[in-house]
């Protein structure tokens, strides 16, 4: 063979070839074996969120992720699935597969507070197909079975002086009318509300205005469980924690830069987050108003809608856990340390 | 035997006339070029994780800075894949020399054919240097944006053109070469001055002329052959030699010496004294804003650093010949007397790099295993170390190897100033005015010491 022509295809061979033939069989969507499996790229959300944020899978088949960060820590979970989150570290690939049971539409989301945005870190995974079992009719949430503006002022018209006690409450030996009890009434009247009504009661005739507070504290301690809140207290501390505060003052570590007024990629006018202490607003709310906020989020407030991702039992856990910062028992027997 | 003839060994010999040695590594060296650039642009944006950024930064600057520079000097441009694509297009040929290929074959021109080109390119590249270290797809557009120029300038001017007068490694590899205990030369002036047709420079059927402009007959420095062996083909006389000599030979070769070349040698030794502080040292701020490009305090670093080196440095320099000269009572001209000592900073630089290199190298070369399994950080495992964690290397021998290569660095760099001093004068007016330049080269060296060992 001619020496030119042979270090000519040597030059190619090797220059080129051997990195070519490295990559181009693995390159993603140049073969059937890679297109089964999903690479995701996890980038802070100023910088692009996941790539890529829309997926589809089908029910039954399951769907394989490789998941990389491609700055700092992320996690990765999908909403409405007992799936556990996984860490998505810089430059590793975490593998996961995920199969699902049911069709519809999925949010995939971020769970490590991975920057100011973290919480707009989603995507979506359309899943086709028919569900493996038979489905159960989702149900309207109540806050939008009852109408409830979430817009709406909702100040407590009376607020007590102290921190109303379902412990005290127990000791006052007053017998609430069964409807107080009841999960309907709870979830549809606000703290106030039921002090007005209960102040009505001739039980509550020889009790002062503030031990009528204890008794609405007892009808929200009779309506949920210490299990519960815990559940609730998990959730809170992993996904509302760093804006509205750990002690739920709205002071979390990303209250500050959401009050500015500096523009965001998402505009002008976020506003601080809520302060779940502040008396007059949180007594005036009723329970059916907070599962609403939390589902629909903010609306340009800078608070994210968290029902594509919290169940229906998730979202009543931590609003029963909001009452915590309302009621003295969450110090004593209600509250209990967060890992 | 103050240098042996490594052609008189036949294999060696035959290996150098061959083209073929040179051009397999060359294809492996643009192989891996190709690959890092790829992963650049493609790859993980986790400069950790990316082949491009972890086998060129650490990987080929550990074989340069710590093995080819000191010991081969241009031995790596002779492999270079950089300027090989332009150079066939250029040829018409990768391997027999032929008639010519494409390109305009025109003259560099006049007022830049010298170092000042490469000197403003490397102090540029420094000040981007952290991001262009750490994000492969930046790391990737500048190897790109290299590779295209090389060939550009292949196409528009004569021969290595880039590889001389623009390349901003090639231009502190050729000043440090001086250095190394490798040379080519001729054996014997008299043949060269005989032969006329200089097929050295001209070129012949055998190969071509010499692509870095460079008579090898006049050939008294390794600055600017760059290895490349055209002539060890092309002399009919095999006249040419490659000698195994001591180290720094060149140092004290006093023809030749240019302001340029010392210029380089103040940004290199600045650079190395700048690197150290911002990478290993514990100044967090000062990495902040030399990693903030485009910043006000990346702004305020930058002139800092062109401060630091194009005149803090220099002027202090300056004042120390200056001193030298009183001292001794010298004539010599101020101009020559600064450029001439600062061929003595030439081992202080040196060695300033490979002690900065060895902590920047072993700190980070555990990256280069997963890198070779996971080239773009996708999740492979073509090798089986993708898995690997990082893990520092020598961690209690190198503080102690940069403590002997300063310390060695500035020895050498005190003889080479007195023996430049003694050029100049007799044998005690010499010590005189190397003293300040050496004093000079011990705090430096203290200071090296300070940032690198602590």
């Amino acid at each position: 063979m001619n020496a030119e022509r042979a270090a000519r295809m040597l030059v190619v061979a090797v220059g080129l070839g051997v990195p070519l033939a490295v990559l181009l069989p693995r390159w993603p969507g140049l073969n059937s074996a890679s297109s089964r499996t999903i690479e995701i790229h996890a980038r802070m959300a100023d910088d692009g969120g996941w790539i890529p944020r829309e997926l589809t899978a089908v029910v039954g088949e399951p769907l394989q992720l490789h998941l990389a960060s491609d700055d700092v820590m992320h996690g990765f979970a999908v909403g409405h699935m007992d799936l556990a989150p996984v860490d998505v570290k810089p430059g590793e690939v975490t593998r996961m597969t995920i199969t699902f049971h049911r069709p519809g539409k999925y949010v995939f989301y971020c769970t490590r507070w991975c920057g100011l945005n973290h919480w707009r870190m989603r995507g979506t995974i359309e899943v086709g197909g028919t569900a493996a079992t038979a489905d159960d009719e989702p149900t309207e949430p109540l806050y939008m079975s009852l109408g409830l503006d979430l817009d709406a002022p909702h100040s407590a018209e009376v607020i007590p002086e102290r921190a109303p006690s379902a412990t005290h409450a127990a000791t006052l030996g007053a017998s609430l009318p069964h409807r107080y009890l009841t999960q309907g009434y709870y979830r549809t009247h606000s703290p106030s509300e039921t002090w007005r009504s209960l102040r009505a009661e001739p039980v509550t005739l020889r009790l002062t205005d503030m031990e009528v507070w204890d008794l609405a504290a007892s009808v929200w301690q009779s309506n949920t469980s210490r299990q519960i809140v815990e559940l609730g207290n998990r959730l809170y501390a992993t996904n509302c924690a760093a804006c509205h505060g750990e002690a739920g003052a709205g002071d979390g570590v990303m209250a500050a830069v959401l009050a500015s007024d500096a523009p965001t990629e998402f505009g002008h006018g976020l506003r601080s987050p809520a302060d779940f202490t502040e008396r007059e607003r949180m007594l005036g709310a009723n329970p059916a108003l907070l599962q609403g906020k939390v589902i629909r989020g903010g609306m340009g407030t800078g608070m994210p809608n968290w029902g594509p991702i919290l169940t229906d039992s998730q979202t009543w856990a931590v609003v029963d856990f909001l009452w915590t910062f309302q009621f003295v028992e969450r110090d004593s027997a209600m509250r209990q340390p967060t890992q | 035997m103050r240098q042996y003839d490594l052609t008189r060994i036949p294999l060696i010999k035959r290996t150098l006339r061959s083209r073929w040695p040179q051009l397999v590594m060359t294809a492996i060296a643009l192989s891996g070029f190709v690959l890092a650039i790829l992963a650049g642009l493609a790859g993980t944006p986790v400069g950790s994780r990316n082949f491009g950024t972890i086998i060129v930064w650490i990987a080929w600057w550990a074989v340069l800075m710590l093995l080819a520079v000191p010991l081969f000097g241009r031995g790596w441009c002779s492999i270079c894949p950089i300027p090989a694509p332009g150079d066939w297009l250029q040829r018409g040929a990768v391997l027999t020399p032929r008639g010519r290929g494409l390109g305009l074959g025109r003259r560099w021109p006049r007022t830049i054919r010298n170092m000042w080109v490469q000197n403003a390119v490397f102090a540029l590249l420094v000040l981007f240097s952290l991001v262009i270290l750490t994000q492969p797809l930046v790391s990737a557009l500048v190897l790109l944006t290299v590779f295209l120029a090389a060939t550009v300038t292949s196409l528009i001017f004569e021969r290595r053109s880039f590889c001389r007068y623009l390349c901003p490694v090639g231009g502190f590899i050729g000043l440090y070469s001086q250095l190394a205990p490798v040379e080519l030369r001729v054996k014997d002036k008299a043949v060269c001055a005989r032969h006329r047709p200089k097929t050295c420079y001209t070129g012949s059927a055998a190969g071509y002329g010499c692509p870095w402009q460079v008579y090898p007959g006049a050939l008294e420095k390794n600055t600017y052959c760059g290895l490349c062996l055209e002539c060890v083909r092309t002399c009919p006389h095999d006249n040419i030699a490659l000698n195994w000599r001591r180290f720094g030979a060149d140092l004290l070769q006093p023809r030749g010496r240019r302001l340029d070349e010392a210029f380089k040698a103040f940004i290199m030794l600045g650079s190395a004294i700048v690197y150290a502080a911002v990478m290993l040292g514990p100044w967090s701020t000062l990495k902040s804003a030399a990693y903030a490009v485009g910043s006000g305090t990346w702004l305020t670093y930058g002139l800092a650093f062109l401060t630091f080196v194009f005149v803090v440095l220099p002027a202090t320099f300056f004042l120390a010949v200056y001193t030298g000269r009183l001292l001794a009572r010298s004539r010599v001209p101020m101009r020559r007397a600064f450029i001439h000592f600062t061929y003595a900073l030439l081992p202080l630089g040196l060695a300033a790099w490979i002690a900065f290199s060895l902590a920047f190298v072993f700190t980070n070369l555990s990256y280069v295993w997963p890198v070779l399994s996971d080239p773009m950080g996708w999740g492979w495992n073509l090798l089986g170390t993708a898995g690997r964690s990082w893990t520092p290397y020598l961690t209690s021998v190198v503080p102690l190897l940069q403590v002997g290569v300063l310390l060695g660095g500035l020895i050498w760099a005190s003889v080479t100033a007195r023996r430049i001093a003694e050029e100049n004068g007799p044998h005690g007016l010499a010590a005189r005015q190397a003293l300040p330049v050496m004093t000079f080269c011990l705090v430096v060296t203290l200071g090296l010491l300070e940032l690198l060992v602590g």
